[in-house]
């Protein structure tokens, strides 16, 4: 039993500081992910949730080459990035995705100009790899109450938007009829989004940490049908997938002779997409009715 | 700036302009921003695979867009599209990610795949681009009619014996092919600005789809034109000036039509 427990978990593992600190910002940016997730997928916006990390990814590039914290400028640009979609996004779905794509594009382009500023000027190295690709491992201690807060701010405008964001969701024209102001509560929704994203770019990347928003909701939401439940199952995948993937990461260094390990968030998103293209294999299928969710989430 | 070393980064900008303007313009028309976004991500993934691997480059590039079209035009069909996208695109991206960190050099390769290295073109590389360019036009002038009636109007496209499902994998697969061509010189994150701003541009402009079309070609090369050459005296990353630069046209695009919409009390025709 114990080799077992050695062989699944290399020696090390939980002694290890680096991890510690990564399992607690894991668990968090999962949780905040897989709430605002959910959402996200109702309302038709994982483009949206999707440019906005290649916005946050202009935002830690700057951050970076002006010396200030990537968290810092992943939820800085992210918050700026989802005000200016609001404001050009027009009603029309397809509409939307242009503009969408059109803030996606000129911020890949910023992201472009200071990366390659960050390489050449500064003396900061592996910028771009950091930026892009997460630095879970690498964060220090001191980042932690920063991601705490980031999350409860989410999470608060998360809970206190619920009832009128889930009745919009589902339908704007009755929403509008019980008198929600509409504008409003999709501004708020964009700004926890962007939250959410700035904060899954410090775990995993920021041009990968779509997964997180998007893969563990997107499986909860296949596997049960009820909304309340889908929260709970999205944080429980996001979290368990998480984790999984920084084991298997850590594991990994003894995997090759050369103790070469593999990218963290290579198996974070990984693991996500697994579990997305399980739960719609036959056995997982048959345990979801027939019933779509939008009606039984008003009931 | 054209001397004969750089003489390669004019003509492959050139070729690269014209691709993305023609292929965007249906892109914008089909309202498949997500999926064009995506599958240059796929093919990201197989030029960090052929590195690693030793292949050709342009193969793996090739090999893994298809793969991406297909992957996200099948999938597509059982769940929420733009879900399936954004899935698979990060999934492609990781695994880059992984082939990439398996190689050496693992910055400037992250970067030049992703932000694109218009410089990086060497006259043997010039020949199989020109070949996809070739079929990417043929395929789009073989498809047009069919395409532009399954775009605007699906329901006689259907009528009309065009699968709606059908053409969506085609063009998938002419995006992915346009991708692959385009990833080594612009970036696989840039070339989405390419095909997203001049067309939707374009749109502004004009209602007539030929003109729109052509119109969406001229402002595509007029942007790598110029990115190109502002690159070239600033030695800023050619991405920077293509991202901005397709921003800009739309922004004039809009400006334009929203100009146009209030002198004229006639409804403009705004496509679907």
């Amino acid at each position: 039993m114990h080799r077992l427990l050695t062989w699944i978990f290399e020696p090390g593992f939980f002694a290890n500081q680096p991890v510690h600190v990564a399992i607690v910002i894991g668990a968090a940016v999962a949780v905040v992910s897989g709430v605002v997730g959910v959402f996200t997928i109702l309302r038709g916006q994982s483009f949206g949730g999707h440019a906005l990390t290649d916005v946050s990814t202009a935002g830690g590039s700057g951050a970076t080459l002006i010396g200030a914290s990537p968290l810092v400028g992943f939820v800085g640009a992210g918050v700026i990035g989802a005000v200016v979609m609001d404001a050009i996004g027009i009603r029309r779905v397809r509409g939307r995705d242009l503009a969408t794509g059109i803030v996606l594009g000129a911020s890949i382009g910023l992201a472009a100009l200071f990366l390659d500023l960050d390489a050449t000027t500064s003396n900061t190295t592996g910028a771009t790899q950091h930026i892009l690709f997460g630095s879970i491992f690498t964060t220090e201690s001191s980042t932690v109450p920063i991601v705490i807060a980031f999350s409860v701010v989410s999470l608060g405008i998360m809970a206190f938007i619920y009832r009128p964001l889930l009745l919009s969701s589902v339908s704007d024209d009755i929403a509008a009829a019980r008198g929600v102001p509409l504008r409003l509560v999709g501004l708020l929704f964009m700004l926890a989004l962007a939250v959410a994203v700035g904060l899954s770019a410090l775990a995993i990347g920021s041009i990968l940490s779509t997964a997180l928003l998007i893969g563990p909701a997107a499986t909860a939401l296949r596997l049960t049908r009820r909304l309340g439940w889908s929260l709970v199952v999205a944080c429980l995948i996001g979290v368990g997938g998480t984790w999984l993937g920084l084991l298997l990461a850590y594991d990994s260094y003894d995997w090759s002779s050369s103790h070469q390990g593999i990218p963290v968030s290579f198996f974070i998103v990984a693991v996500q997409f697994l579990a997305y293209l399980a739960s719609g294999l036959p056995f997982a299928r048959a345990a979801r009715g027939r019933r779509p969710l939008g009606i039984s989430a008003v009931g | 700036m054209f001397g004969p070393s750089f003489l390669n980064a004019w003509y492959v900008g050139t070729i690269v302009a014209v691709i993305a303007g023609t292929v965007g313009f249906f892109v914008v028309l089909r309202g498949e921003a997500f999926p064009a976004h995506a599958i240059p991500n796929g093919a990201f993934a197989g030029a960090a695979a052929a590195n690693v691997l030793g292949f050709n480059t342009l193969l793996g590039l090739a090999v893994c867009a298809v793969l991406a079209a297909f992957g996200i035009a099948t999938l597509g069909r059982r769940d929420r599209h733009d879900v399936v996208t954004a899935l698979a695109l990060v999934m492609m991206l990781a695994l880059g990610a992984l082939f990439l960190s398996r190689s050496g050099q693992y910055e400037p390769q992250i970067f030049s795949l992703l932000f694109g290295e218009v410089l990086g073109v060497s006259t043997i590389e010039l020949l199989p681009v020109a070949a996809l360019a070739v079929v990417c036009v043929a395929a789009v002038v073989f498809l047009y009619r069919p395409l532009m009636l399954s775009s605007v109007v699906p329901e006689i496209g259907e009528a009309k014996g065009v699968r709606a499902s059908r053409m969506e994998l085609a063009f998938l697969v002419v995006v992915a092919l346009a991708t692959a061509m385009t990833v080594p010189v612009v970036g696989a994150l840039l070339i989405f600005s390419l095909m997203i701003g001049p067309p939707a541009a374009a749109r502004s402009f004009t209602d007539r789809p030929l003109s729109a079309l052509l119109l969406s070609v001229a402002i595509a090369l007029v942007t790598v034109w110029l990115s190109i050459a502002i690159s070239y005296f600033s030695n800023w990353p050619i991405g920077f000036f293509v991202g901005t630069l397709g921003a800009f046209s739309y922004a004039v695009g809009r400006g334009w039509a929203a100009l146009r919409r209030r002198r004229s009390v006639a409804p403009v025709l705004v496509g679907p």
